[in-house]
């Protein structure tokens, strides 16, 4: 009998589970299969599911209309190296944070986090006009950069936690040893975090991949990103729903592809504090 | 061994040298808007590369809404990131005051200024100066269904007024078909139900401000335009009218769902488009409404093509914009793409070809776009320039929260005197700070 309620339980637990799933990808789904409807079916009501002429027309139109790789290429560099750029400064700063605190750490982390509490039109004109005078206008060296600073506080915040989860004895073990400075963070906290490490790396990247304030405002024609790209195919007059959704579909494939591959990273780092 | 290589650097270097080196062309960087005009023209621009091979064209097309608000950044810091822009006339009385544009009225002679519909160009030029050359014009009028029509026992006379319209919709009206006898722009913005409105209040005797700049929601003339846009919506509008815009009403006009829809006189070649539209070979077209007054509720606005103050091309600049905005380049679209989708509105000699006449919708396009004087908006004299927007730069601001109160109403979330009142307050705060009267 238990055993039934258990089973039913966990039917009940999975097609939920399930239900919410699809529930979420459902808008990914409509927008990949709009993607292959022509713009007059793509408006048709009531909304065509799966019932359509199927056709790659937008694709085609999409790959004449734009240079998709130079997007995709502007994307993975912008992304990728605020990513590592921002690895390179939140690791220390999170272990000086989780393991050497002061006085004001906790102050400083709250001030790290009260950056994102501001608008970010709010600082567009001193920033645009920073990037104008040392030329870094459209460049992908100037989004790095910005992207970096903005994503920061979030993986310092992120890594500090599962820093914290890390006990101190092993480090101060490792320094009975006579390991130097970097050596425990490269060879002891670095291998320990990793989990933790790439979570932090795979959300940021989401984060930059989908950043999209930035990287239109502060680009034109060479460093802008697929986020550019996908504001091309919309319009103000005119349809435009089957193309947008192409377009969009070939922007989102990467990232969703990455995010797929390497899901099982993804929870176990987002959830290395609460299971221990 | 060292000496050949270097030998072959110097005699690769020369014949790059003497073969042109593609460096050395100067590229400019075009913003513009996704649509089908500007679309066609990133497509024919071989033509332009062939006749000026030392000048490379790098486009950026954006939404609306966000090109606008790059374009402001660049143009207002001085950036330097674009050497022509795409503005419409909202921004060029604007701009062009503040000396963020460079003149165009020493473009050649061969592109013959003067063909420029008069309207459009009053529209693009400050104390004398051309700030911007037009791509297309457009208007707004009434597109409608002829069988619809017919059923309905009514037909459109070429100028109708406000109760034709009304009487029309309810009677074209079938909610249990899914035929709604109005489309009417609702979704909140300035460019969106505030671009229409604002018109529609001008046929109606309302103006924004009053020679003192003091708001005017306060008025009666305004209270009836209200009134009858609510009452016209709830009786023969779609359902949930508060979130329709341009695109929206297309896609609502296309699957035969709109006996009538008053709106860009550009979307008369999409719903006569049989490739997207159902109705393709039923739709007519008339002037916007008026109710006797003198003024049509037909606006302007014209996609023009402007150089920024800040860029050093400005010489090849002015080159791409003759080419883009002249007469050569509208033969150039019809050989390619036929007539009906050459740019419209924007040049006399193309209304005066007999074979862009056969277009269907070109006569009421030119008709529609010759009723429509921006210095002249409304019945009284008004402090401002623009018929569906005030060229101030607080406009976009205060009428995109104006926007908020009326699909609020249309909604049904708030009264047509809440809606006034809100909107009579925000306005008068909104002016008081930016220091009104000037």
């Amino acid at each position: 009998m238990a055993r039934a309620v258990t089973n039913r339980r966990k039917a009940v637990t999975t097609l939920a589970a399930w239900g919410v799933g699809l529930l979420i990808f459902f808008p990914i789904l409509w927008t990949i299969l709009t993607s292959f409807k022509t713009e007059a079916d793509a408006i048709a009501s009531p909304p065509l599911f799966l019932g359509f002429d199927w056709t790659l027309e937008n694709y085609g139109e999409v790959q004449e209309r734009s240079n998709y790789f130079r997007h995709f290429w502007n994307s993975v560099v912008i992304s990728f190296g605020s990513t590592f750029l921002g690895l390179l400064i939140a690791i220390p700063s999170a272990w000086s944070m989780a393991f050497v605190p002061g006085k004001q750490t906790k102050n400083v982390l709250m001030w790290m986090l009260s950056t994102k509490m501001l608008p970010p039109v709010g600082v567009l004109i001193p920033i645009y006009l920073i990037f104008r005078d040392t030329g870094l206008l459209d460049t992908r060296a100037g989004l790095v950069i910005v992207l970096t600073l903005i994503n920061l506080p979030i993986i310092i915040w992120m890594l500090f936690t599962y820093f914290k989860e890390i006990p101190g004895e092993i480090l101060e073990a490792a320094r009975m040893d006579g390991a130097t400075l970097w050596a425990e963070i490269l060879h002891v906290l670095t291998p320990m975090a990793v989990p933790g490490i790439a979570s932090t790396l795979l959300l940021n990247v989401i984060l930059a991949w989908n950043e999209a304030f930035w990287t239109l405002n502060l680009t034109a024609a060479e460093a802008a990103p697929l986020t550019a790209f996908i504001a091309s195919y919309s319009s103000p007059e005119g349809l435009f729903y089957a193309k947008l959704s192409a377009a969009s579909t070939m922007a989102i494939a990467p990232i969703l592809i990455m995010g797929w591959f390497s899901q099982k990273q993804l929870v176990r780092g987002l959830t290395f504090g609460a299971v221990k | 061994m060292i000496k050949t290589p270097i030998k072959l650097l110097a005699v690769t270097a020369f014949a790059a040298l003497l073969s042109g080196n593609p460096a050395a062309a100067e590229t400019l960087t075009i913003a513009t808007v996704n649509n089908g005009d500007m679309i066609r023209m990133q497509k024919l621009t071989d033509d332009f590369t062939a006749k000026n091979p030392d000048i490379e064209l790098e486009w950026v097309t954006l939404e609306e809404n966000i090109l606008r608000q790059r374009v402001t950044t660049d143009i207002a810091t001085k950036g330097g990131q674009y050497d022509v822009m795409t503005i419409g006339t909202y921004e060029v009385p604007i701009w062009g005051q503040k000396g963020w544009l460079v003149s165009l009225n020493d473009l050649p002679a061969s592109y013959d200024v003067d063909d420029i519909l008069p309207a459009i160009r009053n529209g693009l030029t400050v104390d004398g100066q051309l700030y911007a050359a037009p791509f297309y014009g457009e208007s707004s009028m009434v597109m409608y269904r002829k069988d619809l029509m017919a059923k309905a026992g009514l037909e459109m006379p070429e100028a109708p007024t406000w109760d034709f319209i009304g009487e029309a919709a309810r009677a074209m009206t079938d909610k249990q078909n899914e035929v709604y006898g109005v489309c009417l722009r609702g979704k909140a913005g300035w460019g969106e139900n505030m671009a229409f409105l604002t018109a529609t209040a001008n046929s109606f005797g309302a103006k924004w401000f009053d020679m003192d700049w003091k708001p005017q929601f306060d008025s009666a003339a305004w209270k009836n335009t209200l009134t009858f846009y609510l009452d016209l919506m709830k009786d023969a509008g779609p359902p949930g009218a508060s979130s329709n815009g341009f695109n929206e009403n297309l896609a609502l006009f296309q699957t035969g769902k709109c006996g009538m829809w008053i709106d860009a006189t550009v979307a008369a070649s999409f719903v006569t488009d049989s490739k997207n539209s159902k109705v393709a070979d039923q739709v007519g077209f008339a002037l916007a409404p008026d109710t006797g007054l003198g003024k049509r509720g037909n606006w302007l606005w014209a996609w023009s093509l402007a150089i920024p103050a800040g860029s050093q091309k400005v010489e090849s600049a002015k080159k791409f914009i003759a080419w883009a905005t002249s007469k050569d380049y509208l033969a150039l679209v019809a050989s390619k793409e036929g007539w009906a989708n050459v740019p419209p509105g924007t040049r006399a000699s193309l209304y005066a070809n007999p074979e862009y006449a056969k277009v269907s919708f070109a006569k009421m396009t030119l008709e529609s776009i010759n009723a429509a004087d921006p210095t002249k908006p409304t019945v009284d004299q008004v402090p401002y320039v623009g018929i569906q927007f005030v060229a101030i730069p607080e406009f976009q601001g205060i009428a995109t929260a104006v926007g908020q109160q009326f699909s609020a109403a249309l909604a049904g979330n708030v009264s047509v005197d809440q809606a006034l009142k809100n909107a009579q307050a925000l306005t008068e705060r909104a002016m008081r700070k930016a220091g009104y009267p000037k």
